[in-house]
């Protein structure tokens, strides 16, 4: 039965699926780079905390601001590298690195970490619930929710009010003029990759936190960010957010009426609100 | 470039392509039955991979769902066998055209997105066919089911086969199946080639190389890129269909497998020459050759395909068949046509005034 706790467990799931698009957002928003390795790379930093964590004895919330740094890093080095290299107007060269890429990483997690799943250990905030109203909810998805709202309003002041967001949205206008203004874009763009990944952890702690995880889940985790990104309307941030909740809210929904639902009617969701409203919710940009 | 020389090349390629065709097609006659077994694998292969490659290379459609259609091709023809009682060979007929009829609201839906979203839309919507097939309880639901002891034994052909190679019945399906493959990439690389040297394929060029200008001279993009999707999802259908006869057994997972049916194919087409027609041939040669050499280090195989993949589009974007042929000048199978010859103006024989107002 679609109760009002099923809507609530909605949109609080829809928290984590706003964590796994915000990069995507980002990313596709300054360079119109579609990374199909996002989903995997979201899993490697959840693999990257697990050691941190279990190397150090740290809580995953600790291990976090260690890995994101790394993770910009990583960031930073690919685009550098690899994805600067393919960025132009033919779309076929970086679909096909990042999903090279994304074959990549899966497999060498597998190698590295096996096939058994994992879990990051939070402690008692776990289980903890809160009262609100008739409701039980529990603290983990409330901080997710929460954390999501933090993260876009975040990358949302620094799209907007600072020297960085106006760099970033200069060359994703034009790039040839902002380089005439001395803005380099290719480090823009590494800067740009490299805050994805951050974003991507703090995503990842969610991720392991709430459930268990395995090198195979990355794709599905790409297929729900980009939908979430789509349904928002490309390029905008809170639209990413609303995004996310539309299809926490399918996904659940789906699954109070049959468990095995859940996947397909965010799915069918995803379509219907394309269909109706092919450029998403909330368009801001014209591409 | 040396005409003669090209046009002695050709015929020596034509002659030597008739002798391997031929050879290919006697092959059951005396080959081992795990050599026409491998083969039917490489075949298969191919005909995704020339598949992925009319759409990713030839029409700008990156698609990464193209496991739909084989899964449902596979769905369809464990349905006509199993629920129906129909003969498998009709069932791989069956499966090529449900999964070309699903190609329509695929394409009305998916053509919505532009370029990239376009990849992984489709992905969603092969997402959709796999957890709707789970959904398929006649058909085992989520865990699938198998082909009824026996259905490829009767199977239509079979017998003749039999008595012709003188062999096992399970060798005589072997080879029916690997000739019906065999049979499938022959007509979809003639009907390529054709394809592409016809007028809509020349279109279909021009629409990758600048779709403005394509569109400006008359050409219907969305309508053309339309016919290739759906021709597309009835050679993938068809495949499906035979691949999972041949393998009797059928589950959401291994049929719709992104893997599998797409990754594979878009690394054998990335590194054999995407958008050159003899690419996925060379990508298939090679893909074989390192399956054989590595198939016991089973993850470590995929990391290499893939960075050879990402090593591809980075260093010879033209995979090894185009870069061969920048290199040499050598194209044996050229999609372009001459440019009309044109003489000085002096040259031009005086055109009588009626012509001109015509």
């Amino acid at each position: 039965m679609i109760t009002l706790d099923t809507i609530m467990q909605g949109i609080l799931l829809g928290g984590l699926y706003a964590l796994f698009a915000a990069g995507l957002s980002l990313v596709f928003g300054i360079m119109r780079l579609v990374n199909l390795a996002h989903g995997d790379l979201i899993v490697l930093a959840a693999y990257l905390i697990l050691v941190i964590a279990s190397v150090l004895g740290l809580h995953p919330f600790l291990a976090v601001l260690v890995a994101a740094p790394v993770m910009f890093a990583v960031g930073w080095l690919l685009q550098t590298h690899v994805l600067n290299r393919v960025l132009g107007d033919d779309l076929l060269p970086p679909l096909l690195v990042t999903f090279g890429l994304s074959v990549v990483i899966q497999n060498a997690l597998l190698e590295g970490f096996s096939a058994n799943s994992q879990k990051l250990a939070a402690g008692t905030v776990e289980t903890q619930s809160l009262q609100i109203g008739s409701l039980m909810v529990g603290v983990m998805p409330l901080l997710t929710l929460a954390t999501a709202a933090i993260v876009i309003f975040a990358l949302n002041r620094l799209f907007y009010t600072t020297a960085l967001g106006r760099a970033f949205r200069a060359t994703s206008d034009d790039a040839v003029t902002a380089r005439l203004m001395g803005i380099r874009p290719n480090r823009i763009f590494a800067i740009a990759t490299g805050l994805a990944l951050v974003v991507a952890s703090i995503a990842a702690v969610y991720l392991g936190m709430r459930a268990n995880f395995d090198p195979s889940i990355g794709p599905a985790r790409l297929l729900y960010a980009f939908e979430a990104v789509i349904i928002g309307g490309l390029g905008s941030l809170w639209g990413t957010l609303a995004g996310g909740i539309v299809i926490g809210l399918a996904q659940t929904m789906g699954a109070a009426v049959n468990p095995e639902w859940q996947i397909l009617t965010g799915h069918i969701a995803f379509v219907l609100v394309l269909l109706i409203r092919p450029r998403g919710l909330f368009p801001r940009a014209n591409d | 470039m040396n005409l003669s020389s090209l046009a002695t090349g050709r015929s020596s390629v034509m002659i030597l392509s008739v002798v391997i065709v031929a050879t290919l097609f006697a092959l059951p006659f005396f080959a081992p039955r795990t050599v026409i077994q491998d083969l039917f694998g490489v075949l298969t292969l191919l005909v995704l991979a020339m598949n992925w490659n009319m759409l990713a290379g030839f029409a700008g459609l990156v698609s990464v769902g193209q496991q739909a259609f084989v899964g449902i091709g596979a769905y369809a023809i464990f349905a006509a066998v199993i629920l129906w009682g129909l003969d498998p060979l009709v069932g791989i007929l069956i499966g090529g055209l449900v999964a070309a009829l699903f190609a329509v609201p695929m394409a009305f839906f998916t053509f919505r997105l532009n370029g990239a979203y376009f990849a992984i839309g489709t992905w969603v919507v092969a997402d959709i066919a796999r957890l709707a097939a789970g959904q398929w309880k006649a058909l085992g639901g989520g865990t699938g089911t198998s082909l009824p002891k026996g259905t490829t034994k009767d199977m239509f052909g079979v017998d003749a086969i039999k008595h012709l190679l003188d062999v096992s019945t399970a060798a005589a399906t072997d080879a029916l199946t690997y000739w019906i493959a065999l049979v499938l990439a022959l007509v979809l690389f003639v009907a390529s080639y054709l394809f592409l040297r016809s007028r809509i394929g020349l279109g279909l060029q021009a629409i990758r190389d600048n779709a403005n200008a394509a569109r400006s001279v008359g050409v219907d993009p969305v309508r053309i890129k339309a016919a290739i999707f759906i021709l597309s999802g009835l050679g993938i259908g068809l495949c499906g269909a035979l691949m999972f006869l041949q393998i009797t057994r059928v589950t959401p997972d291994a049929a719709f497998s992104v893997i599998d049916w797409t990754a594979f194919v878009i690394f054998v087409v990335v590194i054999g020459g995407i958008g050159t027609l003899p690419g996925p041939i060379v990508g298939v040669a090679v893909f074989y050759c390192l399956q054989r050499l590595m198939a016991d280090y089973g993850t470590v195989y995929l990391i290499i395909l893939g960075l050879l993949g990402i090593g591809i589009m980075l260093f010879a974007r033209r995979g090894l068949w185009g870069t061969f042929v920048d290199r040499t000048g050598l194209d044996l199978l050229p999609l372009r046509h001459m440019a009309p010859t044109r003489s000085g103006p002096s040259a031009l024989p005086p055109l009588p005034a009626t012509q001109t107002l015509a």
